[in-house]
């Protein structure tokens, strides 16, 4: 069976580059301030996993989370 | 700017003013990555620091304890404290100051103005038309930026000579006159008082009504508070932008392969941005030192003034991958060129909008184009680099 993966935001981190949103926007969106916000439970549907770790890779203050399992 | 003393050890007398440091600074600060890391200088009233590793302008940049915003730009002589919130602000200040202007900086507000910067970008190269050879800078980058800041601002457009000489009298002339920083800083807030004032008669949709309207802790903003954040405004959405417009272009112009590529590709545009973003950042910010404090084994001296390098930081060998090579399909690219934390650049939006239109719109007009042989392109000197005459021919 396949590990589900999950991305989540630290919302303590997330300064708005908006760079998830740029590089992943089936996971992630905006809202009326600029700050990312995980689409639904961050649960990544299969085909997305390379999206969800870029998002990750150019978050420049590492506010982007990865858990699977 | 005058001529200067030429700079005989960078580590102990860096001079961002110096014409090595505006020619090419990359080499420069590989050296002293890796022999400082941080280098100073006296040339700045009261000492200097130029931190040139990632992780100590993270550190720097994310301490307001230690490093305070209160003064952004690296000076020659000290200006008066100047109040231009939230880039000036510390906390517990800075929150409640940012956090009123996000909305109108936030992503979906900024795609509604991404037809009217295609309708600047389009008639500019209109202007340029069947000649042969243009100035990327003058003629398209430098005019872009300004004229979208007047439509946010709900001025005219036709603004554009009288804004670009206040930023030139503020962030470079102003570093060694005082004087003439702050005659262009009266005459700007001579200039939106007036606005503001007509906006209370007759409010628009602008970023002018939107400070008259907005709040601080259920109250109107003062007049002083909505004259300084507008000054930022200004000052910060224009010279910023063109110069990223215009390395962008430059690294068209002088990169044929790459150009090549992005003709072709036009959907690697945006990871090309963020590559351009990261390789040539623009913006050089400033903290002072508030309170002692020891990185990387230098002692930061209160009173010190910081050159917070972001463009120094994203050319870090230890954080990025072959940081002196520019690749426009770097896929894992988290740059600075915004800054770190909480004063992360408020118009990165804008700015990210505005390059991308600017050379999509370039590309699909001219797609072969380079720098016209024997003639030079300048760079602007000091906090802000990009091109400040960019001689291109246009092969048709």
């Amino acid at each position: 069976m396949r590990k589900v993966m999950r991305v989540a935001i630290a919302t303590d981190r997330c300064q708005g580059h908006n760079r998830c949103c740029l590089v992943a926007p089936e996971l992630f969106e905006a809202d009326d301030e600029g700050n990312a916000h995980v689409h639904g439970d961050g649960i990544v549907p299969a085909g997305l996993e390379a999206k969800a770790r870029l998002a990750v890779a150019n978050c420049p203050e590492q506010a982007v989370r990865l858990t699977s399992g | 700017m005058e001529s200067r003393p030429p700079v005989e050890d960078w580590a102990i007398d860096f001079d961002h003013f110096d014409p090595q440091w505006t020619e090419n600074p990359y080499l420069l600060w590989n050296d002293l990555r890796q022999r400082c890391p941080v280098a100073t200088s006296q040339r700045f009233q009261d000492g200097a620091y130029f931190a040139t590793r990632y992780d100590d302008v993270r550190e720097i940049a994310c301490d307001a304890e230690h490093f305070s915003s209160r003064r952004v730009i690296v000076r020659e002589r000290k200006l008066p404290l100047i109040f231009s919130p939230p880039i000036t602000s510390d906390p517990p200040e800075h929150k409640p100051a940012r956090k009123l202007l996000l909305p109108a900086f936030a992503p979906k507000e900024i795609a509604k103005l991404e037809d009217r910067a295609r309708a600047i970008c389009r008639s500019l190269l209109d202007a340029i038309g069947d000649s042969p050879t243009c100035d990327g800078a003058g003629d398209y980058a430098r005019q872009i930026p300004v004229r979208v800041i007047a439509h946010m601002l709900g001025v005219s457009e036709d603004n554009g000579d009288l804004f670009r000489d206040w930023i030139y009298r503020i962030l470079s002339e102003g570093v060694s006159n005082p004087a003439a920083a702050m005659g262009a800083m009266q005459e700007q807030d001579a200039f939106f008082k007036e606005q503001v004032e007509l906006r209370r008669k007759q409010p628009g949709d602008d970023l002018v009504s939107f400070l008259i309207n907005a709040e601080l802790d259920g109250k109107p903003l003062s007049e002083p508070h909505i004259l300084g954040t507008l000054r930022l405004l200004m000052i910060a959405g224009i010279d910023s932008i063109w110069s990223g417009i215009g390395s962008s272009i430059w690294h068209l112009a002088t990169h044929p392969e790459d150009r090549k590529r992005l003709v072709a590709d036009p959907g690697l545009l945006p990871t090309a941005i963020e590559e351009f973003l990261r390789a040539y950042s623009p913006v050089t910010m400033a903290r002072e030192v508030v309170k002692e404090k020891t990185l990387s084994g230098c002692p930061f001296q209160p009173g010190g003034q910081v050159l917070l390098s972001f463009p120094a930081a994203n050319r870090d060998p230890s954080k990025f991958a072959e940081a002196d090579r520019v690749l426009i399909d770097r896929a894992e690219n988290p740059h600075v060129a915004f800054g770190l934390g909480r004063h992360r650049c408020l118009g990165s939006n804008l700015a990210r909008m505005e390059m991308t239109v600017a050379v999509d719109e370039w590309l699909k007009r001219f797609p072969d184009f380079h720098e016209t042989p024997g003639k030079k392109t300048t760079w602007s000197e000091g906090t802000v680099r990009g091109p400040r005459s960019m001689p291109l021919t246009i092969n048709r």
